[in-house]
Protein backbone atom coordinates (compact mmCIF):
# COMPACT_ATOMS: atom_id res chain seq x y z
CA UNK A 1 0.00 0.00 0.00
CA UNK A 2 2.57 2.17 0.70
CA UNK A 3 4.69 1.90 -2.97
CA UNK A 4 2.87 5.16 -3.94
CA UNK A 5 4.91 7.25 -1.15
CA UNK A 6 7.76 4.69 -2.20
CA UNK A 7 7.44 5.49 -5.60
CA UNK A 8 6.50 9.51 -5.28
CA UNK A 9 10.29 9.68 -3.25
CA UNK A 10 12.05 7.82 -6.34
CA UNK A 11 10.31 10.72 -8.77
CA UNK A 12 11.96 13.56 -6.16
CA UNK A 13 15.01 11.98 -5.91
CA UNK A 14 15.24 11.73 -9.86
CA UNK A 15 14.37 15.59 -9.89
CA UNK A 16 17.02 16.88 -7.46
CA UNK A 17 19.95 14.80 -9.72
CA UNK A 18 18.38 16.05 -13.01
CA UNK A 19 21.04 18.75 -14.75
CA UNK A 20 20.07 22.09 -14.51
CA UNK A 21 17.40 23.89 -16.83
CA UNK A 22 16.86 20.46 -18.08
CA UNK A 23 13.74 19.93 -20.47
CA UNK A 24 13.48 17.08 -22.19
CA UNK A 25 12.48 13.50 -20.98
CA UNK A 26 13.71 10.80 -18.49
CA UNK A 27 14.58 7.22 -20.21
CA UNK A 28 14.84 4.87 -17.50
CA UNK A 29 15.51 4.78 -13.32
CA UNK A 30 17.59 2.41 -12.15
CA UNK A 31 16.48 0.81 -8.90
CA UNK A 32 18.31 -1.73 -6.58
CA UNK A 33 15.52 -3.22 -4.79
CA UNK A 34 16.00 -6.44 -2.02
CA UNK A 35 13.82 -9.13 -1.34
CA UNK A 36 13.55 -8.45 2.31
CA UNK A 37 11.90 -5.11 2.28
CA UNK A 38 7.75 -5.09 1.91
CA UNK A 39 7.63 -3.74 -1.63
CA UNK A 40 5.34 -5.33 -4.31
CA UNK A 41 7.35 -4.61 -7.37
CA UNK A 42 4.14 -4.14 -9.68
CA UNK A 43 2.15 -1.88 -7.41
CA UNK A 44 5.51 -0.04 -6.96
CA UNK A 45 5.95 0.32 -10.99
CA UNK A 46 1.67 1.30 -11.01
CA UNK A 47 2.32 3.97 -8.50
CA UNK A 48 5.44 4.98 -10.40
CA UNK A 49 3.29 5.42 -13.76
CA UNK A 50 0.50 6.98 -12.28
CA UNK A 51 2.34 9.77 -10.44
CA UNK A 52 4.59 10.79 -13.29
CA UNK A 53 1.92 11.24 -16.12
CA UNK A 54 2.24 14.63 -17.87
CA UNK A 55 5.43 15.12 -16.11
CA UNK A 56 9.21 15.28 -17.38
CA UNK A 57 9.20 11.49 -16.36
CA UNK A 58 6.54 10.38 -17.91
CA UNK A 59 6.93 7.09 -19.75
CA UNK A 60 10.44 6.54 -18.06
CA UNK A 61 11.37 2.80 -17.44
CA UNK A 62 11.39 1.61 -14.21
CA UNK A 63 14.08 -0.81 -13.96
CA UNK A 64 14.21 -2.98 -10.52
CA UNK A 65 16.77 -5.08 -10.11
CA UNK A 66 16.35 -7.19 -7.33
CA UNK A 67 18.67 -8.22 -4.94
CA UNK A 68 17.88 -11.71 -3.16
CA UNK A 69 18.52 -12.37 0.69
CA UNK A 70 22.10 -13.30 1.06
CA UNK A 71 23.75 -13.89 4.93
CA UNK A 72 27.50 -13.98 5.68
CA UNK A 73 28.43 -16.08 8.63
CA UNK A 74 30.48 -14.55 11.24
CA UNK A 75 32.14 -17.24 11.88
CA UNK A 76 32.96 -18.96 8.64
CA UNK A 77 32.16 -16.81 6.27
CA UNK A 78 30.10 -19.12 3.72
CA UNK A 79 27.85 -16.94 2.05
CA UNK A 80 24.20 -18.13 1.15
CA UNK A 81 20.68 -17.21 -0.21
CA UNK A 82 18.16 -17.61 2.56
CA UNK A 83 14.92 -16.71 3.54
CA UNK A 84 13.36 -14.62 6.47
CA UNK A 85 13.16 -16.90 9.34
CA UNK A 86 16.02 -18.97 8.56
CA UNK A 87 18.95 -17.05 9.42
CA UNK A 88 21.50 -19.62 10.37
CA UNK A 89 24.48 -20.65 8.27
CA UNK A 90 24.29 -23.78 6.39
CA UNK A 91 27.83 -24.64 6.35
CA UNK A 92 28.42 -24.73 10.20
CA UNK A 93 24.94 -23.98 11.60
CA UNK A 94 25.92 -21.18 13.97
CA UNK A 95 23.10 -18.45 14.22
CA UNK A 96 26.03 -15.31 13.75
CA UNK A 97 25.44 -14.21 10.53
CA UNK A 98 24.84 -10.91 8.98
CA UNK A 99 22.71 -9.78 5.86
CA UNK A 100 24.62 -8.51 3.31
CA UNK A 101 22.32 -8.06 0.59
CA UNK A 102 18.33 -8.35 0.42
CA UNK A 103 17.79 -5.02 2.39
CA UNK A 104 18.53 -2.35 -0.27
CA UNK A 105 15.82 0.17 -1.35
CA UNK A 106 18.01 2.87 -3.46
CA UNK A 107 18.06 5.06 -6.24
CA UNK A 108 21.56 3.95 -8.84
CA UNK A 109 21.31 5.72 -12.18
CA UNK A 110 19.01 7.48 -14.61
CA UNK A 111 19.36 7.70 -18.13
CA UNK A 112 18.38 11.05 -19.65
CA UNK A 113 17.93 12.02 -22.97
CA UNK A 114 19.76 15.23 -23.80
CA UNK B 1 21.75 10.30 -24.19
CA UNK B 2 23.28 9.87 -20.54
CA UNK B 3 23.92 8.39 -17.36
CA UNK B 4 23.45 9.92 -14.25
CA UNK B 5 24.64 7.98 -11.36
CA UNK B 6 22.86 8.55 -8.01
CA UNK B 7 23.10 5.95 -5.33
CA UNK B 8 20.84 7.67 -2.80
CA UNK B 9 18.81 5.29 -0.57
CA UNK B 10 14.81 6.19 -1.55
CA UNK B 11 14.19 6.85 2.34
CA UNK B 12 16.66 8.77 2.41
CA UNK B 13 14.75 12.21 3.13
CA UNK B 14 12.41 10.23 5.67
CA UNK B 15 15.55 9.00 7.21
CA UNK B 16 17.13 12.22 7.95
CA UNK B 17 14.24 13.89 9.84
CA UNK B 18 14.08 10.39 11.76
CA UNK B 19 17.62 10.89 12.93
CA UNK B 20 16.71 15.00 13.56
CA UNK B 21 13.98 13.51 15.58
CA UNK B 22 16.20 11.09 17.68
CA UNK B 23 18.47 13.76 18.30
CA UNK B 24 15.92 16.22 19.30
CA UNK B 25 14.22 13.71 22.09
CA UNK B 26 17.53 12.06 23.41
CA UNK B 27 18.76 16.03 24.03
CA UNK B 28 15.15 16.22 25.87
CA UNK B 29 15.79 13.03 28.08
CA UNK B 30 13.04 11.39 26.05
CA UNK B 31 13.00 7.69 25.27
CA UNK B 32 10.49 6.63 22.68
CA UNK B 33 8.86 3.34 21.17
CA UNK B 34 7.37 2.87 17.96
CA UNK B 35 3.99 0.64 18.72
CA UNK B 36 3.38 -1.69 15.33
CA UNK B 37 0.52 -4.47 14.78
CA UNK B 38 -2.29 -4.51 12.54
CA UNK B 39 -5.76 -3.04 12.74
CA UNK B 40 -7.20 -3.79 16.53
CA UNK B 41 -4.55 -6.01 17.91
CA UNK B 42 -4.75 -3.99 21.63
CA UNK B 43 -1.98 -0.94 20.52
CA UNK B 44 -4.40 1.54 22.55
CA UNK B 45 -5.41 -1.07 24.98
CA UNK B 46 -1.87 -1.89 25.61
CA UNK B 47 -1.12 2.31 25.97
CA UNK B 48 -3.80 2.10 28.80
CA UNK B 49 -2.87 -0.21 30.59
CA UNK B 50 0.66 0.74 29.75
CA UNK B 51 -0.05 4.62 31.41
CA UNK B 52 -1.72 2.70 34.45
CA UNK B 53 0.99 0.88 35.17
CA UNK B 54 3.79 3.42 35.21
CA UNK B 55 2.46 7.02 35.43
CA UNK B 56 3.45 7.14 38.76
CA UNK B 57 6.91 6.58 38.01
CA UNK B 58 7.75 8.58 34.85
CA UNK B 59 6.19 10.99 32.98
CA UNK B 60 4.19 10.02 29.36
CA UNK B 61 2.78 11.50 26.45
CA UNK B 62 1.56 9.87 23.93
CA UNK B 63 1.53 10.40 19.40
CA UNK B 64 -1.35 8.53 17.70
CA UNK B 65 -1.95 7.95 14.78
CA UNK B 66 -5.03 6.93 12.65
CA UNK B 67 -6.49 6.81 8.58
CA UNK B 68 -9.62 8.80 10.45
CA UNK B 69 -10.91 10.05 13.35
CA UNK B 70 -9.24 10.94 16.73
CA UNK B 71 -11.15 7.99 18.78
CA UNK B 72 -7.39 7.18 20.08
CA UNK B 73 -6.48 10.16 21.42
CA UNK B 74 -9.78 10.29 23.25
CA UNK B 75 -8.99 7.16 25.04
CA UNK B 76 -5.89 8.29 26.11
CA UNK B 77 -6.60 11.80 27.28
CA UNK B 78 -8.86 10.31 29.75
CA UNK B 79 -5.86 9.19 31.35
CA UNK B 80 -4.48 12.75 31.67
CA UNK B 81 -1.31 12.12 29.79
CA UNK B 82 -0.29 14.79 26.88
CA UNK B 83 -1.59 13.31 23.26
CA UNK B 84 -1.28 14.11 19.98
CA UNK B 85 -3.70 12.79 17.37
CA UNK B 86 -2.48 12.17 13.82
CA UNK B 87 -4.94 11.67 11.01
CA UNK B 88 -3.39 10.97 7.77
CA UNK B 89 -6.43 10.70 5.21
CA UNK B 90 -5.44 7.52 3.92
CA UNK B 91 -2.00 7.08 4.84
CA UNK B 92 -1.42 3.51 5.32
CA UNK B 93 1.83 4.46 8.32
CA UNK B 94 3.85 7.22 9.83
CA UNK B 95 6.49 8.82 8.66
CA UNK B 96 9.76 11.01 10.41
CA UNK B 97 7.79 14.40 9.55
CA UNK B 98 4.48 13.52 10.33
CA UNK B 99 6.39 12.65 14.06
CA UNK B 100 8.18 16.10 13.67
CA UNK B 101 4.95 18.06 13.35
CA UNK B 102 3.38 16.22 16.36
CA UNK B 103 6.21 16.54 18.81
CA UNK B 104 5.90 20.22 18.08
CA UNK B 105 2.25 20.16 20.04
CA UNK B 106 4.11 19.04 23.26
CA UNK B 107 7.68 19.74 23.03
CA UNK B 108 7.14 22.13 25.84
CA UNK B 109 5.56 19.24 27.97
CA UNK B 110 7.76 17.38 30.61
CA UNK B 111 8.70 14.06 28.81
CA UNK B 112 10.53 10.98 29.85
CA UNK B 113 8.59 8.03 27.82
CA UNK B 114 6.97 8.91 24.45
CA UNK B 115 4.90 6.89 22.88
CA UNK B 116 4.02 6.63 19.16
CA UNK B 117 1.17 4.22 18.28
CA UNK B 118 1.00 3.68 14.58
CA UNK B 119 -1.61 3.51 12.03
CA UNK B 120 -2.89 -0.12 12.35
CA UNK B 121 -0.99 -2.14 9.78
CA UNK B 122 1.46 -4.43 9.65
CA UNK B 123 3.40 -4.52 6.59
CA UNK B 124 3.63 -0.36 5.60
CA UNK B 125 4.70 1.08 9.27
CA UNK B 126 8.14 -1.15 9.30
CA UNK B 127 9.70 0.62 6.44
CA UNK B 128 9.91 4.09 8.02
CA UNK B 129 11.99 4.96 10.76
CA UNK B 130 10.54 7.41 12.83
CA UNK B 131 13.45 8.37 15.53
CA UNK B 132 12.35 6.50 18.17
CA UNK B 133 14.31 4.06 20.23
CA UNK B 134 12.42 0.95 19.67
CA UNK B 135 9.92 -0.56 17.48
CA UNK B 136 7.71 -2.63 19.66
CA UNK B 137 5.62 -5.77 17.30
CA UNK B 138 2.16 -6.38 19.01
CA UNK B 139 0.05 -9.06 17.94
CA UNK B 140 -3.00 -10.49 18.69
CA UNK B 141 -3.33 -14.18 19.93
CA UNK B 142 -6.78 -14.07 17.34
CA UNK B 143 -3.71 -13.62 14.42
CA UNK B 144 -2.73 -16.79 14.10
CA UNK B 145 1.02 -18.62 15.30
CA UNK B 146 2.05 -18.31 11.49
CA UNK B 147 1.88 -14.78 11.20
CA UNK B 148 5.43 -14.02 12.33
CA UNK B 149 6.97 -16.13 9.43
CA UNK B 150 4.34 -14.46 7.32
CA UNK B 151 5.03 -10.80 8.18
CA UNK B 152 8.61 -11.16 8.86
CA UNK B 153 10.26 -7.97 8.36
CA UNK B 154 8.34 -5.61 11.10
CA UNK B 155 9.82 -8.84 13.47
CA UNK B 156 13.13 -8.41 12.15
CA UNK B 157 12.94 -4.74 12.83
CA UNK B 158 11.67 -5.01 16.24
CA UNK B 159 13.42 -5.01 19.63
CA UNK B 160 10.40 -6.57 21.27
CA UNK B 161 7.26 -8.17 20.40
CA UNK B 162 4.21 -8.16 22.57
CA UNK B 163 1.31 -11.32 22.17
CA UNK B 164 -1.44 -10.07 23.18
CA UNK B 165 -5.32 -10.87 24.37
CA UNK B 166 -3.64 -13.86 25.80
CA UNK B 167 -6.96 -14.07 27.44
CA UNK B 168 -8.47 -15.86 24.63
CA UNK B 169 -6.34 -18.73 24.27
CA UNK B 170 -8.64 -21.50 25.62
CA UNK B 171 -10.66 -20.39 22.68
CA UNK B 172 -8.26 -20.38 19.99
CA UNK B 173 -6.09 -23.02 18.28
CA UNK B 174 -3.11 -20.62 18.30
CA UNK B 175 -0.63 -21.88 20.52
CA UNK B 176 1.60 -19.30 22.52
CA UNK B 177 4.52 -20.87 22.24
CA UNK B 178 4.79 -21.33 18.02
CA UNK B 179 3.85 -17.76 17.90
CA UNK B 180 7.20 -17.12 19.93
CA UNK B 181 9.07 -19.61 18.21
CA UNK B 182 8.31 -18.12 14.51
CA UNK B 183 8.72 -14.86 16.13
CA UNK B 184 12.38 -15.49 17.25
CA UNK B 185 13.32 -17.71 14.41
CA UNK B 186 13.01 -14.29 12.47
CA UNK B 187 14.72 -12.25 14.76
CA UNK B 188 16.67 -14.15 17.48
CA UNK B 189 17.26 -11.16 19.91
CA UNK B 190 13.64 -10.19 19.82
CA UNK B 191 12.19 -10.06 23.56
CA UNK B 192 8.76 -11.85 23.68
CA UNK B 193 6.63 -10.85 26.36
CA UNK B 194 2.47 -12.04 26.39
CA UNK B 195 -0.38 -9.66 27.95
CA UNK B 196 -3.76 -9.34 27.98
CA UNK B 197 -5.10 -6.24 28.53
CA UNK B 198 -8.35 -7.37 29.86
CA UNK B 199 -7.27 -9.15 32.55
CA UNK B 200 -3.51 -7.40 33.55
CA UNK B 201 -1.79 -10.58 32.94
CA UNK B 202 1.64 -9.98 31.74
CA UNK B 203 1.57 -6.32 32.11
CA UNK B 204 4.07 -6.17 34.88
CA UNK B 205 6.68 -8.01 32.45
CA UNK B 206 6.70 -5.82 30.24
CA UNK B 207 5.92 -2.15 31.75
CA UNK B 208 8.78 -3.05 34.17
CA UNK B 209 10.87 -4.04 30.84
CA UNK B 210 10.42 -0.73 29.47
CA UNK B 211 10.27 1.29 32.58
CA UNK B 212 14.65 -0.48 32.53
CA UNK B 213 14.69 0.37 29.19
CA UNK B 214 14.04 4.21 29.62
CA UNK B 215 16.45 4.45 32.68
CA UNK B 216 19.35 2.58 30.33
N1 LIG C 1 -9.97 -10.22 24.87
C1 LIG C 1 -9.13 -9.19 24.73
N2 LIG C 1 -9.50 -8.15 23.97
C2 LIG C 1 -8.64 -7.11 23.86
C3 LIG C 1 -7.39 -7.10 24.51
N3 LIG C 1 -6.75 -5.95 24.20
C4 LIG C 1 -7.58 -5.26 23.40
N4 LIG C 1 -8.73 -5.93 23.19
C5 LIG C 1 -9.90 -5.53 22.39
O1 LIG C 1 -9.53 -5.50 21.03
C6 LIG C 1 -10.18 -4.46 20.33
C7 LIG C 1 -9.17 -3.55 19.64
O2 LIG C 1 -8.35 -2.93 20.63
P1 LIG C 1 -7.59 -1.55 20.36
O3 LIG C 1 -6.79 -1.26 21.57
O4 LIG C 1 -8.52 -0.51 19.88
O5 LIG C 1 -6.64 -1.99 19.16
P2 LIG C 1 -5.68 -1.07 18.25
O6 LIG C 1 -4.53 -1.93 17.85
O7 LIG C 1 -5.35 0.18 18.97
O8 LIG C 1 -6.59 -0.76 17.00
P3 LIG C 1 -6.29 0.30 15.82
O9 LIG C 1 -5.68 1.50 16.43
O10 LIG C 1 -7.63 0.57 15.25
O11 LIG C 1 -5.40 -0.42 14.85
C8 LIG C 1 -11.00 -3.72 21.39
O12 LIG C 1 -12.31 -4.21 21.35
C9 LIG C 1 -10.33 -4.10 22.69
O13 LIG C 1 -11.19 -4.06 23.80
C10 LIG C 1 -7.02 -8.24 25.31
O14 LIG C 1 -5.96 -8.33 25.90
N5 LIG C 1 -7.94 -9.25 25.38
MG1 LIG D 1 -5.51 2.16 18.31
ZN1 LIG E 1 29.39 -20.78 9.16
Amino acid sequence: MHEVSIASEIIEIVRQNLPDGFDNKVKSVKLDLGEFTNIVPEALKFGFEVLTEGTELDGAQLIMNILPLKIECQICENVSLTEPGYFFCVKCGTDKVNIISGKEMKVVEIEIYD
Amino acid sequence: MSLITIEKKVLEANNSIADENRSKFKEKGIFSINLISSPGSGKTSLVEQTIIHLKDKMKIAVITGDIQTNLDAERIDKFGVPVVQIITNGGCHLDASLVRNAYKEIENEDIELLIIENVGNLVCPSEYDLGENHKICVMSVTEGDDKPLKYPLIFHHSEAFVINKIDLIPYLKCSLDEMRNNAVKVNPKLKVFSTSCYSCEGMDEWTKWLFHQCRM
